[in-house]
């Protein structure tokens, strides 16, 4: 009897990274304008939250209704070194003091608070775009994983959290820009990301980093780790009675969903051009949970198809008729829940793959044995 | 030195009280090396919070529970685990979405941390250890099979083999027949009486032929206190656990 032993990928797994890899290298650069492929740009920053719910959610069974407290962090830590590169003494002379961002002028700052002055710094800037979301993370990982709180419960908090940092940042506008956040993003590093070929290069930058996620998130699921969560998911008492100190495992993967969240959010504000709490809230954090959902929460692929859709969907439909959008987001997620439960990535495996499987073998003439791997490792494609 | 080195587990004066009502209370017992003890008492004796607060899943008001001189009430779940305790429960707990090696995997004693568990590789001597248990557990041709896929009987195996690949010097059972047909019963009597051999073992059961079978000492438990303790022909004849069990 053979296993497959410490393989990255199986062979179907590795034709969905292909597949995915042609459409977001090839197909969508090739057939959509400069507008279209800017705005796949920004739904490819979301994937990365997706991919991370994936591995939390889909994996480990822990749903957070807060990632989009990481993905902000992440991405103001980017909008705040962009927003002093754009804050230059020249560019501010009219202010009544010159050199700080904007909002801060408005709201009668004369200095820039201490906090903000490391953010000088690309470097540091970059580091803390993982590191700041990590150490949240890590804070109410600890918090909630060491006491035992967990599902439904820590959902709730999670929830409590992206709504405590919405009105934090709204209420400290002269920190943080207030509800407008912070806008009027224009170089980085002396380049203009504002421009037609900037976007292009930064949706490619975008893709390169959303396949490093994927590919981290590929390792972990593919480790005995990744194993673990699943059977924590299903059996927490079983694995602490194994010898594994649960709260620790939980607490990596939420840590690692928040690295992920982080890099998506820097990059929406690098591609988007500025920064806001809107993205930080409780629709946008569930709308994101809706991603990873309708992807199929156990495919780590199905993640990034979902994010792209869903985000396709509202943005073609919320054209046409604005205000059916949230019913329609609303009733999608309805239809998931009840009728595919493993969302776009359990439709491929259990209706179309047997399919074509069938057909392939019909052609070949002869039957083919239907492989027998386990449902969690069909569910990655 | 010899007197403490004599007992593997030492219980004195474990007490558990949930809102008043004390489920175990002022309990002492001693187990020694390489020896059986079952544990009999009639339905909510508090058997089954016994080895609960063994292996720290319920948190004792009072007592002590000592394991190779070694408090294990202070201690967290998975560190009793790696100190050398296995707990088997009543239904079957077995990660269903993973296969049977994959479960046997997931129990054997390497990579216990986060970083060890990501470093963890499949290598030869961890697929040598997973089939030899697998045969052991009469699953050998059913590794690659879901365990949800697998009967009541064979979940309970597989459950003992994901201790036993741990390897434990105290191994707890909670009525590991339970719910057996008649043949997986006389399978897992032959399976028990093989893995009690090297190592001590805690059992609940209520099959009294059975308990004769293997036991080395019982403790008779009622109202969460220790009723009578000896040999099975000594309890037997004691007319207090004739009164309140055995009688009826």
């Amino acid at each position: 009897m053979t296993f497959s032993k410490n393989s990255l990928f199986t062979r179907q797994e590795l034709i969905g990274f292909i597949v995915l890899a042609a459409i977001i290298f090839l197909l969508l650069p090739a057939v959509l304008d400069n507008f279209r492929l800017n705005l796949f740009g920004k739904y490819l920053t979301y994937a990365f939250v997706a991919v991370g719910l994936a591995l939390c959610w889909g994996a480990g069974g822990i749903l957070s209704l807060g990632q989009g407290v990481f993905f902000g962090l992440g991405g103001y830590c980017m909008a705040m070194f962009l927003k002093l590169e754009a804050s230059t003494p020249e560019n501010t002379s009219i202010q009544s003091t010159p050199g700080i961002p904007d909002f801060m002028d408005w709201n009668q700052l004369t200095e820039l608070p201490f906090w903000w002055v490391p953010f000088h710094s690309l470097t540091i800037a970059l580091i803390a775009v993982v590191i700041v979301p990590v150490t949240f993370a890590l804070i109410i990982g600890v918090a909630m994983f060491r006491r035992r709180v967990g599902g439904v419960y820590f959902a709730i908090i999670t929830q409590a959290f992206a709504a405590i940092l919405t009105i934090l940042i709204i209420g400290q506008q002269g920190f943080t820009g207030g509800v407008n956040g912070i806008t009027d993003l224009r170089t980085l590093k002396g380049w203009d990301i504002r421009t037609d070929e900037a976007k292009e290069v930064l949706y490619f930058v975008n893709a390169f980093l959303l396949f490093g996620v994927l590919l981290i998130a590929q390792f972990v699921r593919k480790s005995k780790l990744g194993r673990i969560l699943i059977a924590m998911r299903d059996q927490e008492d079983r694995v602490r009675f194994s010898g594994y100190d649960v709260a620790s495992f939980k607490i990596f993967i939420f840590c690692l969903g928040a690295a992920f969240a982080g890099i998506g959010g820097a990059m929406f504000t690098l591609q988007v051009g500025f920064m806001s709490p809107t993205l930080v809230g409780i629709v946008p954090s569930i709308e994101m949970v809706i991603f990873c959902a309708v992807g199929g929460r156990l495919s780590i692929l199905g993640a990034v198809y979902g994010a792209l859709l869903v985000n396709w969907a509202k943005t073609s439909f919320s054209e046409s008729f604005p205000e059916l959008w949230l019913f329609g987001l609303g009733g999608l997620f309805i239809a998931v829940v009840m009728l595919f439960p493993n969302g776009l990535a359990g439709i491929w495996t259990e209706q179309i793959m047997p399919r074509i499987t069938k057909l392939w073998a019909a052609r070949a003439g002869a039957v083919a044995p239907i492989p027998a791997t386990s449902t969690e490792e069909e569910g990655a494609i | 030195m010899g007197l403490h080195e004599r007992y593997l587990l030492k219980v004195e004066g474990l007490t558990v009280s949930f809102d008043g009502f004390k489920a175990v209370n002022d309990l002492s017992f001693y187990v020694e090396p390489n020896e059986c003890r079952v544990i009999i008492g009639p339905n909510g004796a508090g058997k089954t919070t016994v080895l609960d607060l063994i292996c720290g899943r319920t948190k004792a008001t009072d007592g002590s529970v000592k394991f190779k001189n070694q408090e294990l009430l202070q201690m967290r779940e998975d560190q009793i685990v790696h100190a050398g305790v296995g707990r088997k429960f009543q239904t079957p707990s077995v990660y269903e979405d993973l296969s049977v090696f994959e479960n046997l995997e997931i129990s054997y004693p390497k990579g216990y941390g986060v970083f060890g568990a990501l470093a963890f590789r499949r290598d030869d001597t961890v697929q040598a250890r997973i089939e030899e248990i697998a045969e052991t557990i009469f699953l050998e041709d059913l590794l690659t099979e879901k365990a949800a896929y697998l009967s009541h009987g064979q979940k309970q195996w597989l459950e003992i083999g994901m201790l036993l690949i741990q390897d434990p010097e105290l191994l707890m059972l909670d009525e590991p027949v339970a719910g057996m047909s008649v043949a997986e019963r006389k399978k897992t009597a032959e399976l028990l009486n093989r893995i009690i051999k090297d190592r001590s073992v805690i059992v609940i059961e209520h099959d009294m032929g059975f308990v004769e079978d293997i036991a080395t000492r019982v403790n008779v438990l009622h109202q969460g206190k220790m009723l009578s303790e000896g040999s099975m022909a000594h309890v037997k004849a004691d007319p207090k656990v004739i009164e309140v069990y055995l009688g009826h």
